[in-house]
C-alpha cells in the first residue's frame, strides 16, 4: 500500500516533467522530423554563398548524423551526441559572429520549410545559441 | 475626444501615406551595394529612435544600428513622422555603426506648431533641433547569450542643439532655458529568445524640455536628473515585432513666467509594430501619446499615428 502511494506520487512528480522535457523534440517532429530538417539544413549550408565554404569538404552523411544527434539531445530527445566538442571541431576555422548568425538564418529557413512553428524554432535556437562562444573565434 | 476623431484620422492617413511613399522611394532609389553589412539577425539592430540612436521609437537601446556585426561597418537612414491632434513632428536621421560596438548618429527634428501659437504672434511656428549622438556597447550580447542573465549594456551621449525660431527670445529670455544640452544615457537590452520577448531599460540624464524642442532647463527649475525609459517587444515572427514603450521626462517649464502649468509636459508612451521585410528596409508604425504640449495654448492631450521608414546597409 505504502509502496503504491510512493509510486503514484513519483509518477505525478516525474510524469509531467518528463513529458515537458521532450516537448521540443516532439514539436520538431521527433526522429523523422529531425532527420528531414537536418538533411535539408546540411544541403542549404553547403549551397550557401556566405558560409558554404566551411562545409564544402565535410561528409554530408556524417554531418547530418552529427547534427541530428546534437539537435535531438538539445531538444530533450532520446539521443546522445558523441561527436567532437564544438570548441575542437571549430578550432582555427576563423568563424566570425556574422557566419554564426548566417547559420542561424539557414537553420530558420530549414525549420520554416518543414513547418516547425515559430515558438519551437525560438526554443531550439535559444538552447543552441550559447554554443556561439565555442564556435566563434574570440575577438 | 470624439469631436477630435474626424480630424485626427485624415491626418494620420496623410502621415502614413507620406511615410510609406518616402520609404518606397528610398528603397527604389538605393540599390543594395555588394558590401552591405548583413551580419546580424533580422531586427536585432532595433529601429531608429526620434533622437537618431538605434532603439525603439522614443528611446535608445543598447543595440547598435544596422546589421554590422563584429568587424563590419553599417549605416542606416530614416524618415519619421508623427501627427497628433494639433501638431506634427518630422525627423530625418542617419547613423553609422562599426564592429557591433560603436554607433554615431545625426538627426534633425522639426516640430510643426501650426497656428497654435498665433495668439503669441507666432503663427506657423516650427521648432527645430539637431542631435549628434554617440553610443558605445560596453559588454554583453542581447541575442545569443541565452544562458546568461545579464543584458547587453551600452552608454551614449546625445548632444542637442535647438532652434526654436521666433520663440527663441522668450525661451532663452524670461523662461530661462538654454538652447543646447547634452544628455547621457545607459541602456540595457535583453532578448529572452525562448519566449521571443525583448526587454530594454534606459536611464537618461537630461534637463530637456519636450525632448529639447523647448530648450533645456528653465528659470524655476534646472536640475539635471535621471529618468527611466522602458520598452518591451514581442517577436511574432523573425521579421515582425509588436511592442510598447514608456519614457519618463523632466518638467522644468511647469512653473514659469507664463503661469503655472502653461508649459507643463507629460511622460510619453507608445505601442508599435515593427516590420523588416529584409535587411535593408524596415517600417515602424506606432500610436504615440505625447501628453500635453504647451497646454496654455492647446489644452488637449496630443496623441496620434507615428510612422518611420528605415533603410540599412
Amino acid at each position: 500500500m505504502k509502496t503504491s502511494w510512493i509510486l503514484v506520487i513519483t509518477a505525478l512528480l516525474t510524469g509531467p516533467v518528463a513529458a515537458a522535457d521532450d516537448g521540443l523534440y516532439r514539436a520538431l517532429g521527433a526522429a523523422p522530423g529531425l532527420s528531414a530538417v537536418t538533411a535539408d539544413f546540411v544541403d542549404r549550408l553547403k549551397a550557401d554563398p556566405a558560409i558554404g565554404h566551411f562545409f564544402k569538404d565535410v561528409n554530408r552523411k556524417h554531418l547530418v548524423q552529427q547534427l541530428g544527434d546534437q539537435f535531438c539531445q538539445v531538444a530533450g530527445g532520446p539521443c546522445v551526441y558523441e561527436g567532437e566538442t564544438m570548441k575542437n571541431s571549430h578550432a582555427d576555422m576563423g568563424v566570425q559572429p556574422a557566419h554564426f548568425n548566417r547559420l542561424v538564418e539557414v537553420l530558420q529557413d530549414s525549420l520554416d520549410a518543414h513547418g516547425v512553428p515559430f515558438p519551437a524554432q525560438r526554443e531550439l535556437l535559444a538552447r543552441l545559441a550559447p554554443l556561439h562562444r565555442d564556435i566563434v573565434e574570440p575577438p | 475626444m470624439i469631436q477630435r476623431l474626424p480630424t485626427t484620422f485624415p491626418r494620420a492617413r496623410r502621415a502614413l501615406a507620406a511615410g510609406l511613399t518616402a520609404g518606397a522611394l528610398i528603397a527604389a532609389l538605393a540599390p543594395t551595394p555588394a558590401g552591405a553589412a548583413t551580419g546580424k539577425l533580422l531586427l536585432t539592430g532595433g529601429v531608429s529612435s526620434i533622437d537618431g540612436a538605434a532603439g525603439g521609437g522614443l528611446t535608445p537601446w543598447a543595440v547598435t544600428g544596422s546589421y554590422a556585426a563584429r568587424g563590419q561597418w553599417g549605416a542606416t537612414a530614416h524618415l519619421t513622422r508623427a501627427v497628433t491632434q494639433d501638431y506634427a513632428l518630422s525627423v530625418q536621421g542617419v547613423a553609422l555603426s562599426w564592429d557591433d560596438r560603436l554607433e554615431l548618429s545625426l538627426a534633425r527634428q522639426e516640430f510643426d506648431a501650426r497656428d497654435n501659437l498665433a495668439p503669441l504672434g507666432l503663427p506657423g511656428l516650427r521648432l527645430k533641433q539637431e542631435i549628434l549622438g554617440i553610443k558605445w556597447r560596453i559588454f554583453g550580447d542581447a541575442v545569443l547569450d541565452t544562458d546568461r542573465w545579464w543584458p547587453q549594456v551600452a552608454v551614449g551621449l546625445l548632444h542637442k542643439r535647438a532652434n526654436p525660431g521666433g520663440l527663441g527670445p522668450t525661451l532663452t529670455g524670461p523662461l530661462g532655458a538654454r538652447d543646447s544640452g547634452t544628455e547621457g544615457y545607459l541602456s540595457a537590452t535583453k532578448l529572452l529568445l525562448a519566449r521571443g520577448l525583448l526587454l530594454n531599460a534606459t536611464l537618461r540624464a537630461t534637463r530637456a524640455n519636450q525632448n529639447g524642442l523647448l530648450g533645456f532647463g528653465g528659470a524655476e527649475s534646472d536640475d539635471l536628473s535621471v529618468y527611466p525609459e522602458v520598452s518591451a517587444a514581442w517577436l511574432l515572427r523573425r521579421n515582425l515585432a509588436l511592442g510598447a514603450e514608456y519614457r519618463a521626462k523632466p518638467d522644468h517649464l511647469r512653473r514659469s513666467v507664463l503661469g503655472s502649468g502653461a508649459l507643463a509636459e507629460d511622460d510619453w508612451w507608445d505601442v508599435f509594430v515593427a516590420w523588416a521585410p529584409n535587411k535593408h528596409l524596415s517600417f515602424t508604425l506606432a500610436w504615440v501619446d505625447l501628453g500635453h504640449i504647451a497646454p496654455a495654448v492647446q489644452p488637449g492631450r496630443q496623441s496620434g499615428a507615428y510612422l518611420s521608414a528605415q533603410v540599412a546597409y
